[in-house]
């Protein structure tokens, strides 16, 4: 499967999701579908029949509110039958609505944010320790960064260098409430991350060789741990709730789900 | 106790290379043993205690059992939910190592006083509580972490504690370790933690508590609730005694796991420490009594025919 195509399946994938279950959430799931698309089809080095293979890459969802992405990367990688997703977020199901390690394929689960980042720090400092070759991967939002948490880890992991961390900031502008500018200004954000020690990449977010290029970037003589700040769409692949704040509350209707999945089969 | 611990550690590390010790940057004259014999499983987190624990869950998650070390309130409230999500919920092998419980840092003022620990800890589903008596205990309480590895606390007190039992006693969750023997179907004090030598001290100095008996429980748990009821039913009164306030604390504990026998819960006496301590600085001898945990105050739990 294509990246284009793989990212696709994820975002009809997770609008089905959040439809049925009348969830939340879904436009910062479609903000980080390419960056997902990138890393499940051809990045992380996993194996769906041994989740826990000992030199698997890791990858860590710090926003754990946006796992519908996850849960579908995870299904078309076939970590599971795709059939189990009809159970997101319902009764007794173990795809719960924020992101759960009962989940094949799922390493941590987080919900609250600004836990993903110093647990991947922890998985990273280990391998060091352990002279494992694997990668640990963690994405995170941008309203995100507001939690003191990630900048403890990013000043550890600078310190300790943690070359085999890749942090992922899904920069699409828009928090809970209002735009990031005006909740709690994060810029210069690659200023900031430059000084706290990192190798720093600003990309587009949705732009699948921009992302394969910068995660595939692995310079084993440089000692920075590597942020890729991906500058994206909160919303992205729906016309309707592209920068729309009220799309990180609503879930489609019927007839919104059948124009966004109509648009998704028609974007390029 | 915190030398206790760092020795035991250190012991131990030396057989099993998965032990590695984070710290926030405390334990100056403490942990330089286990620093300098183990450098590559010794970390300085800094003063940042929510990374610190979340990247012991992310060690743990890889196959070490992490102790986090730091003081008082720092590696419990200060990261409270990183113990509750990323350890606990995922059940993995960290101790989080408090030194100062109770008012041990007692000149040092509220925000060194440990006095709420017990009731953060034991609301939490996976983990096992560790509150050593003495020096004994807590090398008891490391062995059985190590061997036994969970989400736990490891709450010490501070240095220079006696010690109430001849070798390393054996150990398990929820079960009374008997340090005096008293007469039977008597009264007995039932301490967790740095309270063992409070009463121990209180008992030598009070002849016509002869029949009662002292015991200590290092260990006790959400899960360890099963085993009390059977354990109270031993003696007509029971006086629980901790360096903790009485909210969610132990003797509340002893309570909860009492109550599916309301016959029993009549026989649990709770000393801890009053509220009124909050705020007061002093002596922890000072404090301790302050807060109701002096000799006089046990004496209306003396007859109990």
């Amino acid at each position: 499967m294509t990246n284009i195509e793989f990212s696709k399946q994820i975002r009809k994938l997770a609008l089905h999701m959040v439809h049925r279950a009348n969830a939340s959430h879904i436009g910062g799931v479609l903000s980080i579908a390419d960056i997902l698309a990138v890393l499940y089809n051809e990045i992380l080095s996993v194996d769906p029949h041994d989740p826990k293979w000992t030199d698997r890459d890791r990858f860590i969802l710090s926003k754990g509110h946006c796992c519908t992405g996850v849960y579908a990367a995870l299904a078309l990688r076939e970590f599971f039958p795709r059939q189990e997703l009809e159970q997101y977020a319902q009764d007794s199901s173990r795809l719960m609505s924020h992101i759960s390690n009962h989940v094949p394929g799922v390493e941590f689960s987080t919900g609250s944010l600004g836990h993903g980042l110093p647990f991947g720090v922890g998985k990273a400092i280990a391998a060091k320790k352990l002279k494992k070759t694997w990668r640990t991967f963690v994405l995170l939002s941008d309203g995100e960064l507001d939690e003191g948490s990630n900048w403890e880890a990013f000043m550890f992991s600078a310190h300790h260098k943690l070359n085999n961390l890749v942090a992922i900031i899904d920069y699409n502008k828009l928090q809970s409430l209002a735009t990031v500018d005006k909740t709690l200004r994060i810029e210069p954000l690659a200023d900031k991350l430059t000084a706290f020690g990192w190798r720093v990449i600003e990309l587009n977010g949705h732009d699948h060789v921009s992302l394969f290029r910068a995660l595939t970037q692995y310079v084993p003589t440089d000692e920075r741990p590597l942020v890729i700040i991906a500058h994206t769409v909160k919303g992205k692949g729906v016309s309707f709730m592209e920068n729309k704040v009220e799309w990180h509350y609503k879930s489609p209707n019927s007839l919104q789900l059948e124009q966004a999945i109509a648009e998704i089969e028609k974007a390029a | 106790m915190r030398n206790a611990f760092i020795h035991e550690l250190v012991t131990l590390a030396k057989q099993y290379d998965h032990i590695a010790l984070v710290v926030g940057d405390l334990g100056f004259s403490v942990v330089e043993p286990f620093a300098d014999q183990f450098p590559d499983r010794f970390i300085n987190a800094g003063v940042a205690e929510q990374n610190m624990m979340g990247l012991a869950a992310g060690m743990a998650s890889e196959g070490y059992h992490v102790f986090t070390y730091s003081i008082a309130n720092f590696p419990t409230f200060r990261c409270a939910e990183q113990i509750r999500n990323d350890v606990d919920y995922h059940k993995l092998p960290v101790t989080v190592v408090a030194v100062g419980g109770g008012l041990s840092y007692g000149a040092l003022g509220y925000s060194h006083h440990a006095v709420q620990d017990y009731a953060l800890m034991r609301t939490m589903p996976n983990m096992l509580i560790a509150a050593p008596g003495d020096p004994m205990e807590v090398r008891a309480c490391v062995r059985y972490l190590i061997n036994n590895p969970q989400p736990s606390y490891l709450r010490l007190a501070k240095a220079g504690e006696p010690c109430f039992h001849k070798e390393v006693p054996e150990i398990s969750p929820g079960k009374w370790l008997n340090i005096r023997e008293g007469k039977k179907l008597a009264g007995t004090y039932l301490t967790t933690g740095g309270a063992l030598e409070l009463v121990n001290n209180m008992l030598a100095n009070k002849p016509e508590l002869k029949d009662w008996s002292l015991n200590s429980m290092p260990l006790w748990s959400m899960k360890a609730k099963e085993a009390q009821a059977r354990q109270v039913e031993g003696f007509a009164t029971v006086v629980t005694v901790e360096d903790h306030l009485m909210d969610a604390g132990f003797g509340s504990w002893l309570l909860e796991a009492a109550s599916k026998r309301p016959d029993l819960l009549a026989r649990i006496k709770i000393k801890s420490l009053d509220s009124k301590v909050c705020g007061m600085v002093g002596k922890q001898a000072t404090l301790n009594t302050e807060g109701g945990l002096s000799e006089i105050i046990f004496s209306e739990y003396y007859h109990t025919d």
